[in-house]
């Protein structure tokens, strides 16, 4: 199901399907894919998320009606190809789940009664999609969290998380590209630069795969992590 | 040659046009407040229409002059002197070294626009120098600073000319009711008929909770049926309805994604009106059409220059 609404007199969203699903994600990313490659230059941003493509346009270069008229045949072509889901890389994220840094890691054993090393394999031991970027800068929204660790938000956010906090929300995990408050319960940290800022963050792309994994404190340190 | 800042002000920000194509790693537009009064700024000194200027929230800023060039100011009456003297608004005028400019208080609308001909030179990331705060992006030190006494403001100096005015008729009255034009959209088909009938029939206030990102309302609230929805893209001039009904209209350091239903854009031009003004002050809805509001932005980006 594919419904394309003009929103502005310079955007517009495609909506590809209903709710999260990761075949839904990989779909999106297919779309604005394709979408960049033949359309990009009459485009000035564009926004994938869970199920929908938000574009916006110059409304000097192109109608909005008429590039609705031109996106739906494509997105029509695309919803009958197969998903390129076997071609896609997952990229490994290291994380050290150490107590400095774990800084809810008992509130999560609290609430879900497994014992910490359970956490640690259950958060690392699955992959990851992103279905999601926003919020800010190079914040991305990962799923799913295996169910027996699905843990809600603080009731009081943080003030500060520190950068490359590695933390969850529900059946979400995300890791924190720079200092910032938040609610998310911080199970862990990367040493890897995160804020798209960094040349040499890793840029991840909503539909890409994710996985963590566990490091100790020697090998941390040593990829430059801090842990203050 | 350059301004000091002598007070640096409530809220005074370095903005060209704004950072275009950095949404999907999360980045917001960014850019003024208020294009109209800005590009009116750089169309008065002949500058290119995005060319780097300060946008003053409320005022409190005091400039010291080092240098000759020609500048303007635009928007928000915020009773700004040269100085000492009142300084006449929406016209172009020329500074020399030593010369002060201050930028009091609120008078009429709510941020005000100082270009220089040339336009400030800024170093730019992620394309713009637009200034973001919550994004540690942008300005003058690329992190996202608000001006602080002591900076340096650097420009190229510029040739004097004749004074030039905008036009009576172009220069707006911010305290006016704005009457906001809402293009349906999102998840407009969702609310109930009655919810929508009170929008455009009541008018609703400018609350205390306004910032670049957007402007809270407060009246008749406005029932949803949905609870939340999957987070989607967020259009300039988006209005949100959170669960306790007051409207929510998305500027422009706007989150690029968000999960509250919403019921349209209202158009560009009335979201710059919008930003103008103060908190208590009276807005209201009307429906829109869409090919009536484009035809209009064109119009304005035309005149401009605005090529997109």
């Amino acid at each position: 199901m594919i419904q394309i609404d003009l929103l502005s007199e310079s955007s517009l969203i495609a909506y590809l399907g209903e709710g999260i699903d990761p075949a839904l994600s990989c779909r999106v990313r297919q779309v604005a894919n394709a979408v960049q490659r033949e359309y990009g230059a009459l485009l000035v941003d564009m926004v994938p998320s869970y199920n929908s493509l938000h574009i916006t346009f110059c409304p000097g270069r192109i109608d909005g009606t008429q590039l609705t008229e031109k996106l739906q045949p494509l997105l029509q072509r695309l919803e009958e190809e197969p998903l390129d889901n076997a071609v896609e890389a997952t990229v490994e994220i290291p994380v050290y789940y150490g107590s400095e840094v774990a800084l809810d890691m008992a509130e999560v054993t609290g609430r879900s009664g497994l014992t910490g090393p359970e956490v640690i394999a259950l958060h690392s031991g699955a992959c990851y999609r992103v279905y999601a970027i926003g919020f800010s800068p190079g914040f991305c929204y990962l799923g799913s969290v295996p169910e027996r660790l699905a843990t809600p938000r603080k009731g009081t956010p943080r003030r500060k998380v520190p950068a490359g906090s590695v933390a969850i929300a529900d059946r979400q995990t995300a890791i924190y590209p720079d200092d910032s408050p938040g609610g998310w319960q911080v199970l862990g940290r990367t040493p890897l630069p995160m804020h798209p800022a960094d040349e040499r963050a890793l840029r991840l792309q909503v539909g890409g795969l994710v996985r963590f994994k566990a490091i100790d404190r020697e090998e941390f340190l040593l990829l430059g992590g801090r842990l203050i | 040659m350059s301004f000091e800042v002598l007070k640096p002000g409530v809220l005074s920000l370095i903005q060209d046009f704004g950072r275009y194509g950095w949404q999907q790693l999360g980045y917001t537009q960014g850019g003024p407040m208020d294009e109209h009064a800005f590009l009116w700024a750089n169309r008065l000194l002949g500058n290119r229409p995005d060319a780097p200027q300060i946008e003053i929230t409320y005022g409190g800023l005091e400039l010291r002059v080092i240098g000759r060039t020609m500048a303007a100011v635009t928007g928000a009456d915020l009773n700004a002197t040269l100085n000492g003297e009142p300084l006449q608004h929406w016209f172009s005028f020329p500074l020399q070294t030593g010369d002060r400019l201050f930028f009091s208080h609120p008078r009429n609308g709510l941020r005000a626009y100082l270009a220089v001909r040339g336009g400030l030179t800024i170093p730019v990331t992620m394309g713009s120098c637009a200034t973001v705060m919550r994004e540690r992006v942008g300005g003058l030190d690329g992190k996202g600073g608000k001006l602080q006494q002591g900076d340096t403001l650097p420009w190229y100096e510029q040739e004097r000319s004749r004074p030039q005015g905008v036009p009576w008729r172009f220069v707006p009255d911010y305290t006016a009711t704005l009457t906001m034009r809402l293009i349906a959209g999102y998840q407009h088909r969702h609310f109930p008929p009655k919810a929508l009938h009170r929008l455009y029939s009541e008018s609703y206030r400018v609350s205390q909770k306004i910032d670049r990102m957007g402007y809270c309302l407060s009246g008749a609230p406005i029932e949803c049926p949905l609870d939340g929805i999957v987070s989607e893209g967020i259009s300039y001039g988006a209005v949100q309805i959170p669960s306790d009904g007051q409207p929510i209209v998305l500027l422009k350091d706007r989150q690029t994604i968000g999960g509250y239903p919403k019921l349209g854009c209202i158009a560009a031009l009335d979201a710059g009106k919008l930003a103008q003004r103060m908190s208590g002050a009276t807005v209201r809805f009307t429906p829109a059409r869409l090919p009536e509001v484009t035809a209009e932005r064109l119009r304005f980006y035309k005149f401009f220059g605005v090529t997109c």
